[in-house]
C-alpha cells in the first residue's frame, strides 16, 4: 500500500500537469478558432452521447498546420530561431570552452573558488541578467560611451534591438551551461597522455588538438545541447534584446496567443517547435548515455 | 594540470571580466542620482527609497515568495518520492512513461509548459491566480529536483538500507533513519534549486497568472520592456546581493565542512 502510494502520487501529478495539458495543446492544434469563449470550436460535448464524441472529431483537421506552410511569417522564424540557436551555440563554445580550460590548468586550490564564480551567475535572475545589457548596448549605454571616449568610434553604434544583441544575450545567460561540462571532462583528462605525445615529438599545440579536444568531446556534446536545446525556444531574450525586427519562434508563439488571442495556431505552432526540438533532445539523450557507460 | 600559460591567464580573466561586469555596472549605477540611467551625476540612495515605499513591487515580492516557499516545498516531497521509486524501486507498470515524463520537462521550452498549463487551467474551469501558478511551478521544479536527489541515491551504499532492515527496522524506519540523512544535503539543494527556479521564472508565471496576482519577474518584465531605469536598478542590486551571500556562504559551509570530514577521517586513522 505504501509502495503504492509512493509511487502513485507523483505519477499522478506528473500525468494531470504534463500529460493531460500536452494532450490539450495536440487537441487544440486540430480546432479552428471560433469567437467564443474557450476560442476555438469544436468543444467535446460528452451529453450528447456518441454522436457528440462523433461531431467532435469530425471538427478536427490539419488546417492549422497547413496555415504554417503558407505565411512566410512562421516558416522565418524557425529558420531564423534555428540560425539563431546555432551561431549563439558555436559563440558560447568558443568563449567558453578556453575558460573551461583554463580552469582545469589553474592551481589545485583555486578551482573551488573558479567553480563558485561560474555558478554565482546562475543563481541570480535570469531577467536581471539579460536586463543589465539594455543599459550597455543601447544608443546612449555604457558601450557606446566608453567606445566615443576612446576614439575607436565617431557616432554611437545600434546594437540593442538588433540580432547581434541577441547573440550578446544568449552567449552571456548560457555560458555557465557550456563552460561547466566541458571542465568536467578536461578536469578527468590524464596529464600523462599530453606528456607522452609531447615527448613523442608533437608539439604544445599539435597534441592539443590530437589529445585535449578529442577527449573532452563529450563535454563538448553536452554543452553544445544545453544551450541549443533552450536558445531554440526562447523568448525573455528576443524580446528584451531583440526588437521587433528579431524574429523568433518562442516570440511568435507568445504574440499567438496573447496578441492575435489565436488559441489553434499558437497550440500548432508548440507542436511543430516541439517536434523540431526531438532531434537534439534524442542526440542529446544518447550522448549522455554514453558518457555515462564511458565512466563505468 | 598546473601549468598556467599566459593564454590560460587571458582567457580566465576575459571571461571572468565579461561575466561579471555587466551585473557590476547594474550596480553601480543604482546609486546613480540621475533619473537617465548612462549619465552620472553623483551618488545617492534614493532609487532604494523609492523602491521600499512602491507597494506594486513589495506586493509582487510577497506573491513571488509565497509562490515559491509551496511550490519548492511540494515539488521537493514529490521529486524526492520520484527519485527514490525510480532509483530503488521495483519494476513497476508505465516506469518508462514515468522516467520520460520526469526528463521531459527539463528539455521543454518554457512557452510551451506555459502554454500546455494555462490550457488545461482553463479547461478544467480553475481561476488563475497564487494556485495556478503554485501547480505550474511544481510540475517542472520537483523534475529538476528528482534528477538532483536520485543522482546522489544512485552514489550511495545500498547495503547501509539493506542493514538497517535486517537489523528490525520497517522500510519506512530505514528510509527515515538511514537513507533521509545521508541524502539531506542533494535534498536541501534541490530545494533551493526549486525555490530559485521558481522566484526566476516569467514565461511560466505569465501564462498562469491571473490580474490580482502579478508575481515579481512580470512585474519586472512589464516596466523594463519600456527601457532601462533607476528603480530596477536597485531592485536588481538587491537580488544579487541576496543570491551573492547566499552562494558564499553556503560554499563556506560546505568547505568547512569538508575540512572536518577529512579532520575525523584523520583522528579515525590515528585510532
Amino acid at each position: 500500500m505504501r509502495r503504492f502510494l509512493l509511487i502513485a502520487v507523483p505519477y499522478l501529478w506528473l500525468l494531470a500537469l504534463f500529460l493531460v495539458p500536452f494532450a490539450i495543446v495536440l487537441k487544440i492544434s486540430l480546432s479552428d478558432i471560433a469567437l467564443a469563449i474557450p476560442p476555438y470550436t469544436p468543444t467535446l460535448d460528452f451529453s450528447a452521447g456518441w454522436a457528440g464524441i462523433k461531431a467532435f472529431f469530425a471538427g478536427l483537421d490539419f488546417e492549422n498546420f497547413v496555415w504554417l506552410t503558407q505565411d512566410d511569417l512562421y516558416w522565418k522564424a524557425y529558420l531564423s530561431s534555428l540560425g539563431i540557436a546555432a551561431l549563439s551555440t558555436v559563440l558560447t563554445l568558443a568563449i567558453g570552452y578556453p575558460i573551461a580550460y583554463g580552469m582545469a590548468r589553474a592551481p589545485e586550490e583555486w578551482r573551488p573558488t573558479l567553480m563558485m564564480l561560474i555558478i554565482l551567475p546562475f543563481w541570480t535572475s535570469f531577467l536581471i541578467r539579460v536586463y543589465s545589457w539594455m543599459g550597455i548596448l543601447s544608443q546612449e549605454g555604457f558601450l557606446n560611451q566608453f567606445l566615443l571616449w576612446t576614439g575607436i568610434i565617431g557616432e554611437p553604434l545600434i546594437i540593442l534591438n538588433t540580432k547581434i544583441a541577441v547573440y550578446i544575450g544568449i552567449v552571456y545567460t548560457y555560458l555557465p551551461f557550456m563552460i561547466l561540462p566541458i571542465y568536467a571532462a578536461l578536469d578527468r583528462l590524464d596529464e600523462s597522455l599530453i606528456e607522452a605525445a609531447e615527448d613523442l615529438g608533437c608539439s604544445r599545440l599539435s597534441a592539443f588538438w590530437l589529445i585535449t579536444v578529442p577527449l573532452s568531446r563529450n563535454g563538448i556534446a553536452a554543452g553544445c545541447f544545453l544551450v541549443f536545446i533552450p536558445a531554440l525556444g526562447e523568448f525573455v531574450i528576443p524580446s528584451l534584446l531583440g526588437g521587433s525586427g528579431t524574429l523568433m519562434i518562442g516570440k511568435v508563439l507568445w504574440e499567438e496567443f496573447f496578441s492575435n488571442r489565436d488559441w489553434p495556431v499558437a497550440s500548432a505552432v508548440a507542436i511543430v517547435l516541439l517536434a523540431i526540438l526531438v532531434i537534439p533532445i534524442v542526440l542529446f539523450q544518447r550522448n549522455q548515455q554514453k558518457q555515462a557507460e564511458a565512466e563505468q | 594540470m598546473n601549468r598556467l600559460s599566459w593564454f590560460n591567464t587571458v582567457s580566465l580573466t576575459v571571461g571572468f571580466a565579461f561575466l561579471y561586469i555587466p551585473m557590476l555596472i547594474l550596480v553601480i549605477y543604482s546609486f546613480n542620482a540621475s533619473k537617465l540611467v548612462t549619465v552620472w551625476a553623483g551618488f545617492s540612495t534614493k532609487w532604494y527609497g523609492e523602491l521600499v515605499r512602491n507597494e506594486a513591487f513589495l506586493d509582487a515580492a510577497w506573491v513571488t515568495l509565497k509562490v515559491a516557499v509551496f511550490s519548492s516545498s511540494i515539488a521537493t516531497v514529490l521529486g524526492t518520492m520520484a527519485a527514490y521509486v525510480l532509483v530503488r524501486g521495483r519494476r513497476f507498470f508505465g516506469r518508462t512513461l514515468f522516467s520520460g515524463m520526469i526528463y521531459a520537462p527539463l528539455v521543454m521550452p518554457e512557452v510551451i509548459t506555459g502554454l500546455s498549463l494555462l490550457l488545461l487551467f482553463i479547461g478544467i474551469g480553475l481561476d488563475r491566480g497564487v494556485l495556478t501558478i503554485v501547480l505550474a511551478h511544481t510540475t517542472f521544479s520537483m523534475c529538476y529536483v528528482s534528477v538532483v536527489v536520485s543522482s546522489r541515491l544512485a552514489t550511495f551504499d545500498k547495503s547501509l538500507e539493506e542493514a538497517a532492515l535486517d537489523l528490525g527496522c520497517s522500510p519506512a524506519q530505514a528510509f527515515r533513519l538511514v537513507t533521509l540523512p545521508i541524502i539531506a544535503p542533494a535534498v536541501i539543494s534541490g530545494w533551493l534549486l526549486a525555490f530559485t527556479l521558481s522566484l526566476d521564472d516569467l514565461v511560466i508565471a505569465s501564462f498562469t497568472a491571473g490580474p490580482s496576482s502579478t508575481t515579481l519577474p512580470i512585474k519586472i518584465f512589464s516596466s523594463i520592456r519600456l527601457g532601462v531605469s533607476p528603480e530596477i536598478n536597485a531592485l536588481s542590486t538587491v537580488m544579487i546581493a541576496i543570491v551573492a551571500v547566499g552562494v558564499i556562504s553556503a560554499s563556506l559551509i560546505s568547505k568547512r565542512n569538508l575540512v572536518r570530514q577529512q579532520q575525523d577521517e584523520q583522528a579515525a586513522a590515528r585510532a
